[in-house]
């Protein structure tokens, strides 16, 4: 990240009055990304924002970048479009976990696993905002809501695991109210060559109020969350005497004193397998309980417009630029005099 | 062999036109086949037109009446309009092929039959209790019976390949036999070989010996007595290719990117008849053209209205339920005023309907099939070549109008080809529209919503312009691209939108009439049924009778004379291959009672329905 002065937050702020709940994560998370435009050296109108629908959607009118506020579930495919036609921009997709994960969910999968240079921010209020408190996608199963009145009977997705099967290159998670987190992270989706896949913890606090109060309620918060940091053990809570085991492919939760400092598995994003990874995510379906925080994976594949540039480059060295008339008349032609 | 064929003493027949159709099972090549008798004849100097008829299955169970596959093509020595009513000649691979095929051939006309298929089983999945070969019931045509597998087996002798591979080059004996009787010349045919299987020598030597034995079979065998001429077309000086509907579609895309000096981005999601554009075009790469092969119908528009925003010119195509897909992505191009282009290449519905046949049943969602007051330009092909122009037109309002444009071809056209004057390059014209690079509104800002004044049109920046970062939505906004919920603002955008696209009218050519003086009945058409109407109206003019005819490019808006020219006719006939869409479109606008003709058989109209119904009409 460069440091330079050039942005400040303002310059990322619209004349819009932006018209969230007072006290929506949303708030939190708009600084944060608006903080760290004014950091991350990209020129403004190199800055695509792209959203679909719902509350975390109204985002692209707040900030003051290129932005489409576009269709429900449709972002990741409308930016799709964009980073491929111009691979020089830089494109941020915004969606809610029902926007990204229910009608959008085939574009989000599919945009991952191309590899197109896409940073999606997944806010996560696990409930429908916008339509005013139905259950989501992420939903934990018997929540009661005004569509669910005798309990949700859906088993929720763990996004994090559903981006990982989707072959994302990069798949991280934060927490609105953790700002210094969240702008670490979005730095780091950023200098990701690729897709990245961002889920951010979002607390709605008209619909779903304190539904990640185990990750940021002052007592819960350092019992809970379990950092992942590149290279390190994978231990956590106030005294960092829990840690993680995989055993078999499966992560599960020791006592570090119990099974030895050397048991405790050591975080690599970039491992080739996607597997530890996995088995990380699965240590929490829902941030109930202990559940990993930062970048789960982090690996290099080609980037689908790189290639795709690449392609075009290639057939030009090979053929020249292309002549329509020669095209035309290659397929076999005869004159009549 | 529509007219009386004038016999000449070295028993060869001129004769003006005729049809002749490859039929068999979907396994024996005969797309394949009839292509190549095309180019042979295209080359030659005919006039043409094809027809490919075939199943949805990629494999229907072998020998039965689902799995034919047929082709037919239409030579001549003068302009033709249509494949032919009626086949003159049928090549029948197989007893289904015949059966499948018969009650469509000319009366008197030649079967040429592959007898080695005529074995019990074959008879029995065709259905046929007794052999038709045997029966007497092919007695009122020329049936020439010709052991072709047999004989493919022999010529291939000694060339390595044998058994059901040696089967495989049956196509191209059936090829050589006809080349033969219709005297094409040869090199066409042995040339496409050589190229189509330079890397498989093997292969190339079998079809080359099949196609000369097929050809040799005629020349030295007695029941072969007679070959026929079709002579050049005198069609009008210059260069000419051949060309399917969706490759001259493909072509214009490329073209309409170089006329607007806009990079092409084409996403599309695998579709049945519109697959070939999108396979055309991912051959490009060295043009510079992006193919983006999406994971859905609805992906495919969003990702070519992405790119639109982004500053190239976003196209999808797709054919029927394909477009149902789009329509929420249409409409937010219509509200961001964004340029798309869509092209559906129709098919018969609806839902999975007739995937590989044809239909123009498509116009009324075209037209209405959006949420909300969403009114959309509408340009139609009419033939294959045409599609090349017209895809242009189609980039020309989207561009300058800054909306999204349907433009409608049909699996028949798509799929069938004609000869190609070949365009001239520099005549194309300049479609550009330059990006807004500055600011249009006080203190320098940009009012994204600024229209001109003429066109309505709002201004077009890309990503990437200083000073122009705005946003765009579906939210219904104000005069200036602000969000507005308020209740006039929505109708004064509604009527905005719609004058725009209105507006349009005064800008497309009028529709050319061709009229006979002191006719009382207008045919007016659209689409694919080109040729058949105006093959039926020269009958009809032939018999000494008067009609007038419009063929229409623009569908909506509808061309600014067209009110008053229809004004004009006592009875106005409108021959579609639906309903009556455009009938009701009509009715509704200009307050006539049409007649509508309406067709849904899947199959395009023929020459001698447009004759009979004319016809009727005219008294
Ligand atoms: S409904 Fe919830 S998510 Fe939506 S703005 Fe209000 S607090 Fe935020």
């Amino acid at each position: 990240m460069t440091t330079g002065a050039k942005y400040t937050r303002q310059d990322f702020q619209t004349d819009q009055e932006v018209r969230w709940c007072p006290g929506c994560g949303d708030y939190t998370i708009l600084a944060s990304v608006q903080n760290f435009m004014a950091e991350m050296g990209v020129d403004k109108e190199k800055i695509v924002f792209v959203s679909g629908i719902g509350c975390a959607s109204r985002f692209p009118y707040y900030m003051n970048t290129y932005g489409v506020h576009a269709i429900h579930g449709r972002a990741p495919a409308i930016a799709s479009g964009i980073a491929v036609a111009r691979p020089e921009l830089s494109v941020w997709v915004v969606a809610g976990d029902g926007d990204a994960m229910s009608i959008g969910g085939n574009h989000l999968i599919h945009a991952l696993r191309r590899n197109i240079n896409l940073k999606i921010l997944v806010f996560n209020n696990q409930i429908y905002g916008l339509t005013k408190g139905q259950y989501s996608p992420t939903s934990e199963l018997g929540k009661r809501t005004k569509s669910s009145p005798s309990g949700s009977i859906d088993f929720p997705f763990n996004p994090v695991s559903l981006a990982l099967g989707a072959e994302a290159t990069f798949v991280a998670r934060t927490i609105d109210m953790d700002r210094a987190h969240t702008t670490e992270i979005l730095n780091r989706a950023y200098e990701h060559k690729g897709s990245a896949f961002v889920e951010i913890y979002q607390n709605c606090n008209v619909f779903n109020d304190k539904a990640f109060i185990a990750l940021t309620g002052k007592e819960e918060r350092d019992l809970n969350r379990i950092p992942l940091v590149h290279g390190e053990k994978v231990v956590f809570g106030p005294d960092r005497d829990r840690g993680v085991i995989i055993e078999g492919g499966t992560a599960r939760i020791v006592s570090v004193a119990d099974v030895g400092i050397d048991a405790i598995h050591v975080h690599d994003a970039t491992a080739a397998s996607a597997g530890p990874a996995y088995a990380l995510s699965r240590l929490s379906h829902g941030p109930f309980g202990p559940t990993p925080i930062g970048v789960f994976r982090s690996v290099d594949r080609p980037v689908y417009e790189e290639t795709l540039q690449q392609q075009i480059h290639d057939a030009q060295a090979k053929k020249g630029g292309g002549d329509l008339a020669a095209l035309i008349a290659s397929a076999g032609t005869w004159t009549v005099a | 062999m529509s007219e009386a064929p004038t016999i000449d003493n070295s028993e060869t027949e001129q004769v003006h036109t005729v049809a002749i159709r490859f039929a068999g099972d979907s396994g024996d090549g005969m797309q394949l086949a009839g292509a190549r008798f095309t180019d042979a004849s295209a080359i030659f100097g005919n006039d043409l037109s094809t027809f490919a008829n075939f199943p949805a299955e990629i494999r229907a169970p072998a020998g039965t009446l689902p799995g034919v596959s047929s082709f037919q093509v239409h030579i001549a020595d003068r302009d033709i309009l249509t494949p032919g009513d009626q086949p003159d000649v049928l090549v029948a691979m197989n007893p289904a092929a015949l059966k499948a095929n018969l009650m469509d051939l000319a009366p008197a006309g030649i079967i040429v039959i592959n007898t080695d298929a005529f074995d019990e089983r074959n008879l029995a999945r065709a259905g046929y209790a007794v052999n038709p070969l045997e029966d007497g019931s092919l007695d009122a045509y020329r049936v020439l019976k010709v052991p072709m597998e047999d004989l493919t087996k022999r010529a291939l002798e000694g060339s390595g390949v044998k058994g059901r591979d040696a089967l495989r080059s049956k196509n191209f004996f059936a090829v050589g036999l006809m080349t033969w009787m219709f005297q094409r010349p040869l090199e066409p045919t042995l040339e496409w070989i050589a190229s189509k299987f330079a890397r498989e020598p093997e292969v190339k030597a079998a079809n080359e010996l099949a196609f000369r034995a097929g050809f040799n079979l005629g020349e030295t065998t007695e029941m072969f007595r007679h070959t026929y001429r079709v002579q050049p077309a005198r069609l009008p000086a210059g260069t000419y290719t051949n060309v399917t509907g969706n490759q001259a579609l493909a072509w214009g895309i490329m073209a309409a990117g170089q006329a607007a000096r806009l990079p092409i981005f084409y996403a599309s999601y695998p579709i049945t008849p519109a697959s070939d554009i999108l396979h055309e075009l991912a051959r490009h790469r060295n043009f510079g053209v992006r193919t983006f092969q999406a994971e859905d119908e609805i992906a495919a528009a969003g990702a070519a209205l992405g790119a639109s925003f982004a500053g190239h010119l976003g196209v999808t195509g797709t054919s029927g339920p394909g477009l149902a897909l789009k329509s929420e992505t249409i409409s937010l191009a219509l509200m961001t005023e964004l340029p798309l282009l869509i092209i559906d290449v129709q098919r018969g519905g609806p839902s999975t309907g007739l995937p590989t046949k044809t239909e123009q049943a498509d116009l009324l969602m075209a037209m209405y099939g959006r949420h909300g007051e969403s009114p959309l330009p509408i340009v139609a092909v009419a033939t294959p070549a045409d599609a090349f122009e017209v895809v242009v037109e189609a980039a020309r309002i989207a561009l300058k109008y800054m909306t999204p444009v349907i433009l409608l071809s049909d699996g028949y056209i798509g799929t069938s080809t004609e000869p190609w004057l070949l365009p001239d390059l520099a005549t194309l014209p300049d479609i550009s529209v330059p990006f807004t690079v500055a600011p249009n509104g006080p203190d320098a800002t940009f009012i994204p919503y600024l229209r001109d004044a003429k066109t309505l049109a709002r201004p077009w920046a890309v990503p990437g312009t200083p000073g122009l970062e705005h946003r765009l939505g579906g939210l219904e906004k104000d005069g200036a691209g602000n969000v507005s919920y308020t209740p006039e603002n929505h109708e004064r955008m509604t009527l905005l939108r719609e004058g725009k696209i209105r507006g349009i009218a005064a800008d497309i050519p009028d529709a050319v009439v061709d009229a006979d003086d002191g006719a009382d009945v207008l045919v007016i058409g659209w689409g694919s049924s080109y040729g058949a109407i105006l093959a039926g109206v020269r009958r009809v003019r032939a018999q000494g009778k008067k009609v007038a005819r419009i063929h229409l490019r623009h569908l909506n808006p509808f061309p600014p004379n067209l009110g008053a020219v229809i004004g004009g006719y006592r009875r106005v006939l409108v021959p579609e291959l639906n309903r009556g869409q455009l009938s009701r479109m009509l009715r509704a606008e200009y307050l006539i009672d049409a007649t509508s003709y309406p067709k849904v058989q899947g199959q395009p109209f023929k020459a001698a329905e447009i004759e009979a119904k004319l016809t009727e009409m005219i008294g």
